[in-house]
Formats: structure tokens, C-alpha cells, sequence
């Protein structure tokens, strides 16, 4: 693997550790107040939050990257891909300098001062135009995970310029307009960079399985141009309860039942995964693969619950959202990713570093279910205490909650032993592999 | 705007159910609470929110603001505005 790889591989998995540590700060400072002043939540959150997705972003594209070296005929040629790598290095570096200096200024997810948006982009375009530039050679009909690769890189710019709209005064002019963009953006987004990890998980499963038919035919593709309508479409979810325009509302809901389809196709095509899984289960990719696999089951399960409204309206602005949000970045998105990652730095299936990381995984996918149970418990007891109770003193409100929240970060501590070890041993094959073949552009 | 942005009220507070999840949702205090209630736990704080240093002026930009956040709808859902289909019926503005 070339250095710029490796370089790119190396920044997603920093990125994570980081994500992990400020993550189980966070919520010591959560839960125990008098922590706050050597721990501010004000920043760690935005911190935690940010490192998590510039992660799963910088991951992703690692392996769009590294894929399509083997899917095009190009011969590598790093240029852009090392520039992109330069400026997007150095303006995340810049976001955290921001966040230590208390310098804020953007929305949530994403608070950092707004200018630092502007490289971001820069980045983004030379990222598309090393991509674009090996695509241009691209087999006449090419396969489902290149479209699912493309379309993501194509929305994630679509959804990042919106996600910044509200610069313009025009977008500011009442609150309601202002809401809508930015949840829509930020919806869609999280649906961009979805398509390039599922992308990537799908290509993984032809090389492993050496089936091309899973990436062709009409079936693959209508499930495709299922889930990239809900990327366009499903937003709404985030704002039934907001005053807008009720169609908003309406197809939203229409939208997000219609993932009930995929649901269902999940549980029939089970038998034949059964097989499948018993001939590969001891690859670690697989292992990760098949993990993302069951979290994707279980988030779409409480998602298909959250998107109906008469629902939504006890679980909105409780932790069952973030039960949400972290269930599917860490069990899905993260899963996945760290599998690719395995799959790039050909971890040795045998060697003492592939154990290590299954018991990384097992500690992992363990103490994640813990996790997200607990989070959905404290969304519960919330949600019943303030839509059904009426209850409007926050303290009175959350003090039912604490147990609850107390036993999420000590789950949080699990996983972040599990997932912080997976990451120290990928770095440290990483490293290795530097040693064993330098230079070269051999996958 | 600037100033919720600036000094990062949504990592503990929500406007529409929509932020962080450390303080309550804020998107109707201002109506049910009033403004002082607001103006005196900006300035001081609690033992969980920490006092944010600013001038009159700034605590009146604030204010404003979730006035005019306030101005725009309801945050939470009445039980009559539940449709049978499980959506909600509720008036755009
Ligand atoms: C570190 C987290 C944190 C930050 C940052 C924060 N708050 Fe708070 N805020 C809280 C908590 C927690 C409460 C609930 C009171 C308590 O439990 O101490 C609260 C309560 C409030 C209340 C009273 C609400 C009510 O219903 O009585 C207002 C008003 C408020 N905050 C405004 C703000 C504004 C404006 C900002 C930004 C300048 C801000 N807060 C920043 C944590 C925070
Ligand atoms: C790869 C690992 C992780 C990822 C990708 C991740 C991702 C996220 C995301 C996307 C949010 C925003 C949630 C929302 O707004 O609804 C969040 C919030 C949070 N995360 Fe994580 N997280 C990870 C690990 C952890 C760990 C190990 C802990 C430790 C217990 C943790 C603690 C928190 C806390 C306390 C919040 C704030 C919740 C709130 O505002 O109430 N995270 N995380």
C-alpha cells in the first residue's frame, strides 16, 4: 500500500482513539457535575461529536480511495489525493485547536467558527477529482457498490454546502426556514457518507464471497433506490414536531415506513446468511461485516419506531436519539469501517494482533448492547416523565434518569476498551506493514 | 444567533427537541418562563450550567433570540393534534 494510504488509514484510526477518549470524558462530566469545571462539557461534546464523525468521514473515504485503485484501471498517481489528505488534515487539526480555545460559531455537530468550512470544501473538491478522475474509466456497466460509491461522494458536497446555507442572510429570515435546511442537510448527510461505507462493506462482500451477482441485477438496485430516497427524502423525521409545512411531515412518514421492506428482506434472506457465515467466519473482515449487519437490524428496528410521529412525540429530545445516533455510527458505521480497515492492512489471520482484535470485537459488540440499552432506558423514563407527566422541572425531570445514565458510561468504558484496542492494533500492523513492503502499490 | 452559536448553548440545551441533551429544551422559555428567569441563569449559572460572561447587550441579543425562537411554534405536541394514522396535525406558519 503507498504511503498516502497509509497516511489516510493512520488519520481515520487517530481520529477514533480521540472520538473514544473524549467520548467517556464527556460523560464523566455528564454525570457527575462536580467533575465540570476540570471537565466542560460545553467542549467536550462538540469535541467527542466532531472527532466521531471527521472518523467515520475520514474512514470511509480511505476506503473509497483504496478500492478504487483495484476497480479502475489507473494507475495511482497520488497527487490529489495527497493534497486533499494536507488540507483536510490540517483543518481538522484547526477545528480542535477552535474547540480548545472555546471558539465556536458553527451548528451542532459541526461548531467549530464557520470559516473553517472553506478548506473543508477545498478538500472535498480535490477528493472528488481524484475520484472522478479514475471513475472516468470505469467499466461500461459498472457494478452497484461504484454508484453507491459516487452517489455518496457527489451528496456528501450537496449536503455540506447546505449544511453552510444559513450563511446567507435569506435562510436566516425566520426560524422555521432555518430549522428545515439544516436538519434536511444534516439528515442527508449522514445518508452520503452511509452510501460509501455500504458501498465499500458491499464490494467487501464480492471479494470475500466471490459473487459479483450481489452488486447487479434489479433487486440490488431497487434496494439501493430505496435507501437513496430515504437519504433524500426522510429528514422530516427530525422535525415532526415543528410548525412546517405539513407534507414535510407526511412524506417523511410515508418514506420511512417504506424501510419496513428492508427489514423484512433482512429477516428472509437470514437461512441463506446462515451458510454463508459458516464458511467465512473466520475472517476478521466478515466478523466485522456480519456485526455491522446485526446493529443494522436493531437501530432500523428502533428507527422504524422513532419515525412514527405518535411515537416520536415521547422519544424526541431524549437519549433514545442518542441511542439512535450512536448506535448506528458506532455498530453500524464504525463496524464496518474498522472491518475495511482489517481488510486494507491485511491484518494476518493467524497472528497475535487478529486475536487480539476479536476480543476487541466480542468487548466491543458487548458492551455496545449495554450502552445503547441503557441510553434507550433513560430516553424511556424521560420521555414518559415529560410528555405523559407533564413534568417541566429539568431536575425533578432527569433525577429518575441518572441510574440509568450512570450505567452507560460504564458500558461506554467497555466500549471504549474494545474499540481502543481493534484501533492500537490496526496502527501498530499498520506500522508493520510500513516496515515489510515500503512503497509499493501492492493492495 | 451568533451569540447562542458562539457560546455553544446547544451542547446542553435543545431548540425543538434538536441539540445537546445535558439541560432542557429551551425553544418556549422564554413565554413560559419569562426573561429574567433567563438573564439571571445565563449570568450566574447553576451547579450543571456554567455562567457565561457577557454584556447587557449580548444577554439582550440572547434574549431576543429565544424570543423569536419562541415566536415560531410550540416544541411539544398536544395530545389532540395526534391523527389517527399516527401523524400529527399541526398548522404550518
Ligand atoms: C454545560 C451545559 C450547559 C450549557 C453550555 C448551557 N446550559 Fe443552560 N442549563 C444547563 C442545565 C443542566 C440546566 C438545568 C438547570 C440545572 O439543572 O442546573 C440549564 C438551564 C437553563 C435555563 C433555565 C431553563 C428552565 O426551564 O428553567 C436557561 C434559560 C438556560 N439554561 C439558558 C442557557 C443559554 C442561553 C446558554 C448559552 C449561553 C446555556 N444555557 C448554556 C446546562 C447548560
Ligand atoms: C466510535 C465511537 C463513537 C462514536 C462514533 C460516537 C458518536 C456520537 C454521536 C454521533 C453523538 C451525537 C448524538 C446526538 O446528538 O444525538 C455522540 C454523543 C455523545 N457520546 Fe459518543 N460516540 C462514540 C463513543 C462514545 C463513548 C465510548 C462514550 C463514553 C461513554 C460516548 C459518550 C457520548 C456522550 C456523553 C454524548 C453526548 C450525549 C448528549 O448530549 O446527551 N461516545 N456520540
Amino acid at each position: 500500500m503507498s504511503p498516502t494510504h497509509r497516511w489516510h488509514i493512520a488519520l481515520a484510526l487517530i481520529l477514533l482513539l480521540l472520538a473514544l477518549v473524549l467520548g467517556v470524558l464527556a460523560a464523566f462530566a455528564y454525570i457527575s457535575p462536580s467533575l465540570g469545571d476540570a471537565l466542560p462539557f460545553t467542549q467536550l461534546r462538540p469535541a467527542h461529536v466532531s472527532a466521531a464523525l471527521f472518523w467515520i468521514i475520514t474512514g470511509a473515504t480511505a476506503g473509497v480511495l483504496r478500492y478504487k485503485d483495484d476497480v479502475f484501471p489507473l494507475s495511482d498517481r497520488p497527487f490529489l489525493h495527497r493534497a486533499f489528505l494536507f488540507l483536510w488534515t490540517g483543518t481538522l487539526i484547526a477545528v480542535f485547536i477552535a474547540y480548545g480555545l472555546k471558539c465556536f460559531g458553527g451548528r451542532e455537530y459541526w461548531e467549530f467558527p464557520p470559516l473553517l468550512a472553506v478548506p473543508m470544501l477545498i478538500a472535498w473538491l480535490l477528493l472528488m477529482a481524484d475520484y472522478f478522475r479514475a471513475w472516468l474509466r470505469r467499466a461500461a456497466a459498472p457494478p452497484l457498490y461504484v454508484w453507491m460509491w459516487t452517489t455518496g461522494i457527489v451528496f456528501f458536497l450537496i449536503t455540506f454546502i447546505e449544511q453552510n446555507l444559513w450563511q446567507i442572510p435569506w435562510f436566516r429570515d425566520t426560524y422555521m426556514r432555518e430549522l428545515t435546511v439544516q436538519w434536511k442537510s444534516n439528515g442527508a448527510m449522514v445518508g452520503a457518507w452511509n452510501q460509501m461505507i455500504y458501498g465499500s462493506a458491499l464490494y467487501l462482500m464480492v471479494r470475500i464471497g466471490g459473487d459479483e451477482g450481489i452488486a447487479r441485477g434489479p433487486r440490488a438496485f431497487l434496494f439501493w433506490f430505496l435507501g437513496l430516497s430515504n437519504l433524500m427524502f426522510n429528514w422530516g423525521h427530525h422535525l415532526y414536531n415543528a410548525p412546517t409545512a405539513g407534507w414535510i411531515r407526511h412524506v417523511a412518514y410515508g418514506i420511512s415506513m417504506a424501510e419496513w421492506i428492508l427489514l423484512i428482506n433482512i429477516i428472509r434472506g437470514f437461512k441463506g446468511k446462515l451458510d454463508e457465515h459458516r464458511r467465512h467466519k473466520h475472517l476478521t473482515t466478515y466478523r466485522f461485516l456480519i456485526g455491522g449487519e446485526f446493529w443494522v437490524f436493531l437501530n432500523l428496528f428502533l428507527a422504524l419506531l422513532m419515525s412514527i410521529p405518535a411515537i416520536n412525540r415521547y422519544t424526541h429530545g431524549t437519549h433514545i436519539t442518542v441511542a439512535h445516533a450512536m448506535g448506528a455510527t458506532i455498530g453500524i458505521n464504525t463496524m464496518i469501517l474498522l472491518g475495511s480497515v482489517a481488510w486494507m492492512v491485511r491484518v494476518d489471520e493467524d497472528g497475535s494482533p487478529a486475536r487480539w482484535i476479536e476480543r476487541g470485537r466480542i468487548t466491543a459488540m458487548g458492551s455496545l448492547l449495554v450502552f445503547w440499552l441503557a441510553l434507550i432506558t433513560a430516553g424511556l423514563i424521560k420521555g414518559y416523565r415529560a410528555t405523559a407527566l407533564g413534568i417541566t422541572d429539568h431536575q425533578q425531570l432527569m433525577q429518575p434518569v441518572q441510574p440509568s445514565l450512570v450505567a452507560f458510561t460504564i458500558a461506554g468504558i467497555g466500549v471504549f476498551a474494545g474499540l481502543g484496542v481493534i484501533a492500537t492494533c490496526l496502527l501498530m500492523v499498520l506500522r508493520s506493514e510500513d516496515a515489510a513492503h515500503p512503497n509499493t502499490n501492492e493492495p | 444567533m451568533r451569540l447562542w452559536q458562539v457560546s455553544n448553548c446547544a451542547a446542553c440545551h435543545q431548540l425543538y427537541g434538536l441539540g445537546g441533551y445535558m439541560g432542557p429544551d429551551l425553544t418556549n422559555v422564554h413565554s413560559a418562563k419569562g426573561e429574567a428567569h433567563i438573564r439571571t441563569f445565563v449570568r450566574y449559572g447553576t451547579g450543571r450550567m456554567p455562567a457565561h460572561e457577557l454584556s447587557e447587550e449580548e444577554l439582550d441579543a440572547l434574549v431576543a433570540f429565544l424570543a423569536w425562537v419562541d415566536a415560531s411554534g410550540r416544541s411539544r405536541v398536544p395530545d389532540s393534534a395526534v391523527h389517527w394514522t399516527g401523524t400529527f396535525d399541526i398548522p404550518a406558519r
